[in-house]
């Protein structure tokens, strides 16, 4: 595959452990809740994912997921697989995923990026030299769906070590007991899933969901950030009513391939979104 | 012979350790989700274990249901072609449902009543687990929803039917590469989204700890009714232990009770499809590498870039690209050897034996006899090898008639 990006010096390191929190410290200055947008990196291939991805942050994105394409994504929805299945099939990988993330930060600097995915890309390439090559790329956090805090000393510790953000997801599953277990080693911000289920299939009341927010503050003073459902302004608005932010990801996927990966229909949805947040001031 | 013995191990049988882990491989590799669930499901099979009623409810339908022990059969004809050591088959093909897989799911769903869940979920690749689930899940009255790859549905008809008889609802799952692997996938996704009411039965000695244990320990009802009575037709221990692998719930449960006896040489048989050679193979162990999938650590064919690969086999319960964490474990311990056999040495053994031995074997122990085919001419005649006839091959004649260029 021609990967028509021009190749970037890798010496450049982008580390800067410190984006994740003046993001959301500007958030709370601008009294709104935040917009946090998922892509699978790749999809449908690096260089339409690239042009995605460079304009989200003027369409409003305040953070930005990167889903990393795994052959067997068993957390995620048929939206998300698909997009995983599109990356792969045009050649993505995780070195790739890296490349890109770099070649990303090299007009962005503050927007944070966090990468989302499953372990075994991760074991494969490496963790000493994948945490090496994050951190200089340019990636501010790590979402591993398939480390639970039992596994912390895999992944968890060596990128919270090398100033990694290690950002975890609770879930209506999640008791008090367990919240204690998800906020140690927890960091940047927390991922509340609001369903039981796989991404992007079902949505979640905004009362479920307020109570859940309530019961994870008292267990964490990080941002929270509200994911799994949201698929128009509405909700978004709804979420931001509860949370520092709302995420986005099967949403935008599915715009992705239904337009074959037009950067601008895309940016049109964040847009919409962000338009959404903006018009729900927080009182915080 | 020589058996591998390594003197920092004080116990091959004492694994896992709290966490799931056996050396490195296990654990708990599962989004957060089912975190609380397979807390749960550990600490109700700890307080199971402890019961001796729950042991009682087991032992009687393994009897009266099953039709346990099964007996340990000496193939005398196979014995005298191959011309070397003594053959012994342990029957687990005359199981209720025609292979082992329902000593695991009777254990599984007695513990699933216990734990007050009303539905259960399974996946299944050739169908045997997902007819085994289904069986005593129309025995106990709970309803059954069993994942299987809509490629494996097509060459595994018979058995597809059969589950549908007995009142579970088969699902075809279209993901991905559409086989075992994706079913494992599409009933975790289920399991995500009914935490409530739902129990997972895996089939197999994979998944997150506690399953590799769990489903080792009630499979492990094989090797200890062979050992007593290879002791008492033999008065001794067999010299080798010999049994196909796919996820390797069979081999694991003849393996376990002997591990600690280093004079008991133990051999796993990976599927090697067209060849390992050749990247089309389910031999995970033989051709793969380590990784995580499924819950847990372990070989997995896999790309350079972590991307699971297809695997390939004639047998489609041997079609999984993984393998149970204490394998790996054994195969790194050097305490159990695993060697591979191809689609065409197993389907020689398979007619081998309904020759010999009146006896139609699944593809998968057919594996496993191709390397006894191997094996028992170079040992002498005093010496004992157990093969794990693990399933009937009813299923499987179709799929050797293609193989034979036969139409029926």
């Amino acid at each position: 595959m021609s990967d028509s990006v021009q190749p970037l010096s890798p010496h450049d390191d982008y580390t800067d452990t410190q984006r994740i929190a003046n993001r959301f410290a500007a958030l709370k200055t601008e009294r709104r809740a935040g917009l946090v947008t998922f892509v699978t990196a790749g999809d449908p291939d690096s260089e339409r994912s690239l042009s995605i991805i460079r304009g989200l942050p003027a369409a409003g994105a305040d953070l930005i997921e990167i889903g990393m394409p795994f052959s067997d994504p068993m957390a995620d929805g048929p939206a998300i697989q698909a997009a995983s299945l599109r990356a792969l099939s045009a050649g993505m990988t995780l070195v790739k995923t890296l490349k890109l993330v770099r070649h990303f930060r090299a007009g962005d600097r503050t927007t944070p990026i966090v990468l989302m995915g499953y372990y075994n890309p991760i074991y494969r390439y490496g963790v000493p030299d994948f945490i090496d090559d994050a951190c200089s790329a340019g990636v501010d956090g790590l979402i591993i769906v398939d480390l639970p805090p039992e596994e912390d000393q895999e992944l968890c510790h060596p990128a919270l070590t090398a100033g990694l953000h290690w950002i975890r997801l609770a879930t209506p599953t999640s008791d008090d007991k367990r919240l204690n277990r998800i906020m140690t080693n927890s960091s940047g911000f927390v991922y509340y899933v609001a369903v039981s289920g796989v991404t992007g299939t079902r949505s979640a009341s905004e009362q479920d969901v307020a109570a859940a927010v309530g019961r994870l503050r008292r267990h964490t003073n990080l941002p929270v950030a509200v994911g799994f459902g949201i698929k128009n302004a509405e909700q978004a608005k709804a979420i931001a009513r509860v949370a520092d932010a709302a995420v986005v990801g099967s949403a935008l996927v599915d715009i992705i391939a239904a337009t074959d990966g037009d950067a601008e229909a895309a940016h049109k949805l964040v847009r919409e979104l962000a338009q959404g947040l903006r018009e729900e001031p927080r009182d915080l | 012979m020589t058996t591998a013995h390594n003197p920092d191990i004080e116990s091959y049988r004492a694994g896992p350790d709290e966490d799931g882990h056996f050396g490195i491989f296990g654990g708990r590799f599962v989004a957060e989700t089912l975190m609380p669930l397979v807390l749960d499901l550990e600490q109700a099979y700890r307080q199971a274990q402890r019961d001796p009623e729950f042991q009682r409810d087991f032992d009687y339908y393994a009897k009266h249901y099953i039709g346990r022990p099964s007996p340990l059969y000496f193939a005398r004809r196979l014995t005298a072609h191959l011309g070397g050591a003594k053959i012994y088959f342990k029957r687990d093909e005359l199981n209720h449902t025609g292979a082992h897989k329902i000593n695991n799911t009777l254990g599984q769903i007695l513990l699933a009543r216990r734990m007050g869940k009303t539905r259960i979920i399974a996946e299944t690749g050739a169908g045997q687990h997902g007819v085994a689930s289904a069986t005593v899940c129309a025995l106990f009255d709970l309803p059954c929803v069993v994942y299987m790859g809509a490629t494996d549905i097509e060459r595994q008809a018979p058995n597809v039917f059969r589950m549908k008889l007995l009142g579970a609802e088969v699902v075809p799952v279209t993901s991905g590469t559409a086989t075992l692997k994706d079913a494992l996938n599409e009933a975790l996704r289920d399991w995500v989204a009914n935490v409530e009411d739902t129990f997972y039965i895996i089939g197999t000695v994979a998944g997150p700890h506690p399953y590799p244990e769990m489903v080792r320990n009630f499979q492990s009802v094989i090797g200890h009714e062979v050992r007593e009575q290879i002791t008492a037709a033999e008065g001794r221990l067999a010299d080798v232990l010999v049994a196909c692998i796919g996820g390797g719930s069979n081999a694991m449960g003849l393996f376990h009770p002997f591990l600690d006896d280093t004079g008991v040489r133990i051999v796993g048989v990976e599927a090697a499809g067209f060849g390992v050679d050749t990247g089309k193979h389910a031999a995970s162990l033989t051709g793969g590498s380590p990784g995580v999938l499924h819950g847990n650590r372990t070989y997995l064919l896999q790309t350079d870039d972590g991307q699971i690969q297809d695997a390939h086999s004639i047998s489609a319960g041997l079609d999984y690209p993984g393998i149970g964490p204490e394998h790996s474990w054994l195969h790194e311990t050097g305490r159990a050897e695993y060697v591979s056999v191809t689609d065409d040495e197993a389907l020689d053994a398979f007619q081998l034996c309904c020759r010999l031995e009146g006896i139609i074997p699944a593809l998968e122990p057919a594996h496993a006899l191709a390397h006894v085919m191997r094996l028992a001419p170079t040992m002498g005649h005093e010496q004992i090898i157990v093969m794990n006839m693990c399933g009937r091959g009813d299923k499987d004649v179709f799929t050797v008639a293609d193989a034979l260029g036969v139409t029926l």
